[in-house]
C-alpha cells in the first residue's frame, strides 16, 4: 500500500489540524571546511496523530539527522518544520528548548541516563525544567515509571537495572511531559532480542493508548511494529509505505 | 529550572565529588580565613586601643606635657636628635603651669628608669621604677589590690614607701604578703604599704612590672637629675577643659622658655591621640598587608574553582547535552554551573569563616593579641566568597550552555 494521501501542502499554508509533524523539502547540510555533506536533501513529510512510523535506510543515509530536526535539537538548513500547526524551523534557542521539553520525548540508543541519580530522579528531570514542584513531579514521574512496569524500581540507579529496564526508564523519562511524539532513534539498538521484543511490546501499547510514535531501526522484524514505514536513501525518502501491525 | 533545584543540584554533585570539591574550595578557604583572622587582630587591637589602653591607661581627657612625644613610630634620627637636645621638663615647670591652671583639673608629676628590686635573697629585673606624685594613681586608673596608695604629706617629705605592681608582688613575695615589709632600691630601704591590681599585658608588654614611690624620695636620683621630671600629667574634667588646660600649659611653657612667636615648642603636649596615631601607623601597615594576602588567595581561589569547573564541564558535556534534550535552557544549564562553583566558594568560605573565628580564638588564647571577631568580616567572608565563585564560573558556565546538544550527546 502507498502512502496515505495527504493533501500537497505549499509553502504559506497551514498543516491540517490532525498532523503532528510536517516537513516540507527539509534540507541540513554540514558544511565541513568547504565540503559540504547533504545529510538531507528535501524531505517532505506528514505524520498523523496517532501514527506509528518506522524510519529506515542505510547507514549515512540521514536517518539520525531527520529524527534531530523533528526532535528541534538541530534547524535544518532550508525548508519548512511544522509541529502541531506551529513553525518551528526558524524559532529561537530557547523557544526549541521549551518545545523539546513540552512536545518531544526523546528516546536514545544508549538510554543517556544520569548514572548518579535514581530511575525517578532519571525521569523527574524533563518536569524540573518545565518549572514543576517537586509534589508533582514525583507523581508524575511514578505514574510514568508505572506505565512502562518499572514501579518497583523506583530508586534503582542504573548501573543496578538491566538493559531492557534502563532503555523503559528512557521511555519513561520520554512520556513523563506527555508529549506529542515520542521519538526514538534505534532504541533496541543496544538490546537483545528478547529484551527488544519487550521494548517493542510497551511501544505498541503506547501507541494503543493514543502516542504518536516515530521510530528508527535497521532491522526488519523491529520495523514490523510500525503501521508505516519511511525509508530513506541520500537524504531523500526512497519508499513510504503502510503495513498491517 | 528555579534557582533552589540549581543550588540543590549543586550541592548534590558537590557531595559527590568531595575530593575534587574539597580541593577547589581550597583557596577561597585560605583566602576567608586569613580574611576573618586578620581582620580580628586588627579588629581587637584597636579596641583595646581606643577602649582599654588610651582610655583607662593614659586617662580620659588627660594631657602629659613632656620633652618629646611618648611613642615615636619611625621618626628620623635627625628629629630624635633635636628632641634629645630640648632641655629637661623642670618641677618649677610643673609648679608654674599648675599655678597658671585655673579650671578643676587633677595633675602628677612623673618619672621612671629601669632597675632592680630587692627583697632578701631576691632580684625582680628590669622593673619601671616611676617616682610620682600622689594622684599618680587617679590618672592612671590604677586601683589597688592591697594596701593604700602614699599621700600628698608622704610625697611632699620624700617618705620612703612604695607601691608595687602585680608582678613584683608575685615575684618578691609569691604568696605572702609584700605590705609592711621592706625591698630594697637603689640601695634604699622602701617600705611596701601597697600593691596594684593586676593590669595584664598589651601586644605582649606586661603592664605589671613597676614600682611606684613618691617623687621626692630617695630613688628620684636613680630616675633623673635633680629637679628634673619626665612628665606633667594633667587630667581635666571634659574634653574643651583638657583643650583649654592645654593651650594655657603651652602658654606659660613658652614664655618660660622665651620662645619667640616664629619659633617651635621644644616640649609637647602629648594626648591618647598620640598613642592612637602610633596604632594607627602599625594598623595601616596591617592595612595593607591584609587585603594583598586575602585577594591573592582569593584570585588563585578563583582560579583553581574555574579549572575545576572547566574540568566538570568537560567531564559532564554528555549529560548537559542530555539536560538540553530534555528542555534546558541555555539560562538553566548557565544557572546549574554558576550555582555549582558559587556553593563551592561558598562552602569554602564557610569553612574560612569557621577556621578564621577559631584562628581567632586560639590568637586570643596564645598570643597577646586581643583579636575579637567582626560580624562585618564574617559577612565581607561570604559575600567575597560567592562572589569569586560567581566570577569563577561565568566562563566555564557559559561554555556548558553554548554546547550544541547533539555534538554533547555524542561524546564518548
Ligand atoms: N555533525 C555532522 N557533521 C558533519 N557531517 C555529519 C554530521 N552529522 C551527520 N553527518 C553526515 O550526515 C550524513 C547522515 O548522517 P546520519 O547520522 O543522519 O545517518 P544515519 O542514517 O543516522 O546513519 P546510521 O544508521 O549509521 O546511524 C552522514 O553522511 C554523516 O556523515
Ligand atoms: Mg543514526
Amino acid at each position: 500500500m502507498t502512502a496515505p494521501a495527504l493533501q500537497a501542502f505549499r509553502t504559506g499554508d497551514t498543516p491540517l489540524p490532525d498532523i503532528v509533524i510536517l516537513t516540507h523539502k527539509l534540507t541540513r547540510a554540514y558544511d565541513m571546511g568547504g565540503e559540504v555533506v547533504r545529510a538531507l536533501q528535501g524531505v517532505s513529510l506528514q505524520i498523523r496523530k496517532n501514527e506509528y512510523v518506522a524510519v529506515m535506510g542505510p547507514s549515512g543515509s540521514g536517518k539520525s539527522t531527520l529524527m534531530n530536526l523533528i526532535g528541534c535539537l538541530d534547524t535544518p538548513t532550508a525548508g519548512e518544520y511544522w509541529l502541531n500547526t506551529q513553525k518551528v524551523s526558524d524559532l529561537d534557542d530557547d523557544a526549541l528548548a521549551r518545545i523539546r521539553n513540552k512536545e518531544i520525548g526523546f528516546v536514545f540508543q544508549t538510554f543517556n541516563l544520569l548514572p548518579r541519580a535514581t530511575a525517578l530522579h532519571n525521569v523527574e528531570l524533563p518536569l524540573i525544567y518545565a518549572g514543576h514542584g517537586a509534589r508533582e513531579r514525583r507523581a508524575r514521574a511514578v505514574h510514568a515509571l508505572e506505565r512502562v512496569g518499572l514501579a518497583d524500581r523506583m530508586e534503582h540507579r542504573p548501573n543496578e537495572l538491566s538493559g531492557g529496564q534502563r532503555q523503559r526508564v528512557a521511555i519513561a523519562r520520554a512520556l513523563v511531559n506527555e508529549p506529542s511524539i515520542l521519538l526514538a532513534d534505534e532504541p533496541t539498538g543496544n538490546l537483545d532480542s528478547t529484551t527488544s521484543g519487550e521494548i517493542m511490546q510497551v511501544f505498541a501499547e503506547l501507541h494503543r493508548q493514543g502516542q504518536t510514535i516515530v521510530m528508527v531501526t535497521h532491522e526488519h522484524d523491529i520495523a514490523a511494529h510500525a503501521a508505516r514505514v519511511v525509508t530513506l536513501r541520500d537524504g531523500l525518502i526512497a519508499t513510504d509505505q503502510r503495513q498491517a501491525a | 529550572m528555579p534557582v533552589f533545584e540549581a543550588l540543590r543540584l549543586a550541592l548534590q554533585t558537590i557531595r559527590a565529588q568531595k575530593l575534587k570539591s574539597g580541593f577547589s574550595l581550597l583557596g577561597v578557604f585560605i583566602g576567608v580565613a586569613s580574611l576573618i583572622a586578620a581582620w580580628s587582630i586588627v579588629n581587637g587591637v584597636n579596641r583595646y586601643m581606643t577602649e582599654k589602653f588610651a582610655q583607662t591607661l593614659f586617662g580620659v581627657n588627660t594631657f602629659q606635657l613632656r620633652r618629646r612625644p611618648m611613642f615615636t613610630p619611625n621618626v628620623p634620627d635627625s628629629v630624635w636628635r633635636a628632641w634629645w637636645r630640648r632641655p629637661r621638663i623642670k618641677f618649677s615647670d610643673a609648679e608654674a603651669v599648675s599655678a597658671a591652671l585655673t579650671m578643676p583639673v587633677v595633675t602628677a608629676w612623673q618619672s621612671s628608669e629601669n632597675v632592680s628590686v630587692f627583697y632578701g635573697g631576691k632580684e625582680a629585673r628590669d622593673i619601671e621604677l616611676t617616682t610620682a606624685s600622689e594622684r599618680y594613681f587617679d590618672i592612671k586608673n590604677l586601683r589597688l589590690a592591697l594596701g593604700r596608695p602614699f599621700t600628698a604629706q608622704e610625697n611632699r617629705s620624700g617618705v620612703p614607701v612604695a607601691v608595687l605592681g602585680d608582678a613584683v608582688a608575685k615575684r618578691l613575695f609569691v604568696d605572702r604578703t609584700p605590705l609592711e615589709r621592706s625591698v630594697r632600691i637603689g640601695g634604699i630601704a622602701y617600705r611596701v604599704i601597697g600593691v596594684v591590681e593586676k593590669q595584664g599585658s598589651i601586644l605582649g608588654f606586661p603592664l605589671d612590672r613597676f614600682v611606684v614611690v613618691p617623687a621626692l624620695s630617695p630613688a628620684q636620683n636613680l630616675v633623673n637629675p635633680p629637679g628634673v621630671l619626665d612628665a606633667f600629667l594633667v587630667k581635666a574634667q571634659s574634653e574643651i577643659e583638657m583643650r583649654e588646660a592645654m593651650e594655657v600649659a603651652e602658654g606659660v611653657m613658652r614664655s618660660r622658655r622665651h620662645l619667640r612667636p616664629n619659633q617651635d615648642n621644644n616640649f609637647v603636649l602629648d594626648t591618647s591621640e598620640g598613642v592612637q596615631r602610633f596604632w594607627a601607623g602599625i594598623s595601616r601597615i596591617l592595612v595593607v598587608v591584609l587585603p594583598n594576602i586575602v585577594v591573592v588567595s582569593l584570585v588563585i581561589g578563583g582560579i583553581v574553582i574555574m579549572n575545576i569547573m572547566l574540568m566538570s564541564v568537560a567531564e559532564r558535556t554528555r549529560e548537559i547535552g542530555l539536560r538540553k534534550a530534555l528542555g534546558a535552557r541555555r539560562r538553566d544549564v548557565l544557572r546549574q554551573f554558576l550555582a555549582e562553583s558559587a556553593a563551592i566558594a561558598t562552602v569554602g568560605a564557610a569553612f574560612g569563616i569557621v577556621a578564621g573565628i577559631g584562628l581567632t580564638l586560639l590568637i586570643n588564647a596564645a598570643s597577646p593579641l586581643p583579636a575579637t571577631v567582626s560580624p562585618l568580616s564574617v559577612v565581607l567572608g561570604v559575600v567575597m566568597g560567592a562572589g569569586v565563585g560567581v566570577v569563577a564560573g561565568v566562563y566555564p558556565a557559559s561554555r556548558a550552555a553554548r554546547l550544541d546538544p547533539i555534538a554533547a550527546l555524542r561524546q564518548e
